[in-house]
């Protein structure tokens, strides 16, 4: 069992158990994982009370995530729990490449200046979902946590979903205008709902284990090829807090996951690893990998999310990742159309834009997980070929996969973003997530731009006046303020070189949906209106045709 | 990080009228000299070490794609994965 002591969060009674009926819920939330959890948190900022339902009443048992990237990070900033990871996590963001025993390639994930957040946080799934437990014990009125309630039937009907749920003190059922299936890869509500996944399953399995050692290893992600420790296979090692250490081994196909899961068999193992250090195990465990999805994430009013929709590999740490962008996504849509301010089309974007992300998830953790298991016959020759020559020659390096770690996916081309009518840089074009930079606030604190961006829509301007429109909040950076004090500053000029001079619609999840560069034609506020129109979900008319069959899942 | 070829190649389509002229003979007998001597299975290596090698060197997705539609003309094989 690992280091971290488990709390056993009380179970309180349903209402519904006691002889009240509380009527239809607006979310109901399956699940209490990073996922479900986060969703609440997102949907209770918005003003959207839930009720999340978990069959447990602990967070996270054993060695799951470990690696939240900077995206994510900034999501849970959002959330209000980042600042906790930050101070308990390992920071790192180097990556070192080894084949055999030789260093042969590093690569740094953020090489620049001026973000709030790292590229990466190595942090337990348990203490992140202990943080978020706790952060949604901070809205009472509004986040209904229930453990040790599983979800044992979905019944959709028309403008509700009906949960039949299971607790120690009795069975009950409850209503709720949207589900989110947030029951992670074994997702109960999926197989309810006779979902099936597309995708590929991998036949290696791999020995991960987590051990707590003493040891001056750097904060840095280390990766061999056939390093000569565990001949043959390929092995990851990352540093977590509290002297824990992740290790990944892989065993290949024929492996037998009760054998190797033995103390016999995982400690003479590990300790080629670490080389004689004394260490003691923490958890240990053996998996085999698929990389999946659904075929949608949205069926009727039931919207999956999390590792419910897609599952991954964790070489490039997409899964959690790949989930909290979800939720990041969906939140202020959800709540729009609850709240009335958009139509249910806009969900069917969740669907389009997660997909998309979902999938770019699962290529680039499909094709880590073939490099390091290729196929015999060519697939092996390509793999083993690659490897020798990155030993000398820089090319290959760029060939070699070990591991491509989690970024978030632009949204350029969907119909919710309008594109851009003037060249913009790539980096700021509609549908990019908007990047971070130093500001100083109207009273002349240090701050972070991203601080001042998501929730809400907003129109951010860079040194330049912004149009009026009611109910569109303005961020203005730098010069162009109309002289009312309250611009914020950008004191390195991190913002003008990142942005660009000019004007930008900001989604409440922090993506571009509009950018109107300050040398292109300037846009006057019904263009403006146009386009916040378009990012709720007013222009996409295919979204609506569907959204007519909706009741009849 | 991804393995995108960064700069696009002056060409962005397939050449495939004749470029070697003169040295064609030299350069198909050096083709055919490098696996002297070598197994099947290291003449397999040495083929691969070369395309990927000339696949650098070409940088260009769209023209390695078209390269390999025309190199796999004609041949069946099972059905791919
Ligand atoms: C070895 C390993 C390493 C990983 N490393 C990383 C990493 O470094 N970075 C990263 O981003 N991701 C990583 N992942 C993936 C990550 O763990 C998952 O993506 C993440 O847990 C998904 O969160 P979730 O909330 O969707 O699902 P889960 O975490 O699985 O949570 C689902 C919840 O639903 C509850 N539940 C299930 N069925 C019911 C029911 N019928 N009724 C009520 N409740 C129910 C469960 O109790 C659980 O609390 C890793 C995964 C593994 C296995």
């Amino acid at each position: 069992m690992t280091s971290y002591s488990y709390t056993e969060y009380a179970m309180t009674l349903a209402p519904e158990l006691s002889g009240a009926t509380p009527g239809i819920y607006p979310v109901v939330i399956v699940g209490a994982g990073p996922i479900g959890l986060s969703a609440a948190i997102d949907l209770a900022l918005h003003g959207v009370p839930s009720v999340v339902l978990d069959e447990n009443n602990v967070v996270s048992v054993g060695s799951r995530a470990i690696c939240w990237a900077k995206r994510s990070l900034e999501i849970f900033d959002r959330l209000g729990v980042a600042q906790r990871m930050l101070d308990k996590g390992v920071i790192w963001k180097v990556g070192r490449v080894y084949h055999r025993d030789r260093e042969i390639h590093a690569f740094d994930l953020l090489p620049e200046e001026g973000h709030r957040f790292p590229a990466f946080v190595n942090l337990q799934q348990y203490y992140v979902e202990q943080y978020l437990i706790e952060r949604c014990w901070e809205f009472p009125d509004l986040i209904d946590l229930r453990f040790l309630n599983q979800v044992t039937a979905v019944l959709p009907k028309p403008g509700a979903v009906t949960v039949r749920v299971d607790t120690p003190d009795g069975d009950y059922t409850c209503s709720a205008h949207y589900v989110l299936a947030c029951d992670g890869a074994r997702s109960t509500v999926r197989s309810l709902l006779g979902l099936g996944m597309l995708g590929e399953t991998f036949e290696d399995r791999f020995l991960i284990a987590d051990i707590e050692m003493t040891a001056d290893f750097p904060s840095e992600r280390r990766f061999w090829f056939e390093p000569s420790f565990h001949p043959g296979q390929s092995a990851l090692l990352h540093k977590q807090p509290e002297n824990i250490y992740r290790i990944d081994l892989q065993l290949g196909a024929n492996a037998d996951p009760e054998r190797e899961t033995m103390p016999e068999a995982v400690v003479p193992r590990i300790e080629k690893v670490v080389q004689g250090r004394p260490f003691a195990l923490d958890w240990v465990s053996v998996y085999s990998f698929q990389c999946r999805r659904l075929e949608r994430f949205l069926h009727g009013r039931v919207l999956f999310v999390g590792d419910s929709a897609h599952v991954v590999s964790p070489f490039g740490a997409r899964g959690g990742n790949g989930g909290i962008h979800d939720v990041d996504n969906l939140c202020w849509k959800l709540a729009a159309v609850l709240q009335g301010s958009a139509g249910p089309a806009l969900l069917e974007s969740y669907n389009d834009e997660r997909i998309h992300g979902a999938d770019e998830n699962i290529l680039q953790s499909a094709r880590t997980t073939r490099f390091m298991s290729p196929h015999a016959g060519a697939e092996r020759l390509f793999r083993d070929e690659t490897l020798a020559l990155a030993r000398d020659l820089p090319f290959a390096r760029g060939l070699m996969n070990p591991g491509r770690l989690s970024t978030p996916c632009s949204l350029a081309g969907f119909p919710l973003q309008t594109p851009a009518e003037t060249a913009v840089p790539a980096r700021m074009a509609p549908g990019q997530p908007c990047l971070d930079a130093p500001v100083t606030g109207a009273d002349g604190r240090p701050g972070w731009l991203l601080a001042h961006l998501g929730g809400t829509f907003r129109l951010l301007a860079v040194n330049q006046p912004a149009p009026s429109l009611p109910g569109l909040p303005v961020v203005t950076v730098g010069a162009g303020s109309d002289g009312a004090g309250s611009a914020l500053g950008d004191p390195a000029a991190w913002v003008e070189q990142r942005y660009g001079d000019g004007l930008f619609l900001i989604r409440p999840d922090q993506h571009v949906a509009a950018h109107w560069p300050a040398h292109g034609p300037p846009a006057s506020p019904a263009i403006v209106a146009a386009a916040w129109r378009r990012a709720l979900g007013f222009m996409a008319s295919k979204a609506a045709a569907l959204v007519e069959t909706w009741e009849y899942v | 990080m991804t393995a995108q070829c960064t700069e696009p190649a002056a060409e962005q389509a397939l050449v495939t009228d004749d470029r070697l002229g003169s040295e064609a003979d030299t350069v198909y007998a050096a083709l055919v000299a490098a696996h002297e001597g070598l197994s099947a299975h290291d003449g397999q290596r040495l083929n691969v070490r070369l395309v990927l090698l000339l696949a650098n060197h070409i940088g260009s997705a769209a023209v390695i794609h078209e390269a390999l539609v025309l190199a796999r003309t004609g041949l069946e094989g099972e059905q791919r994965r």
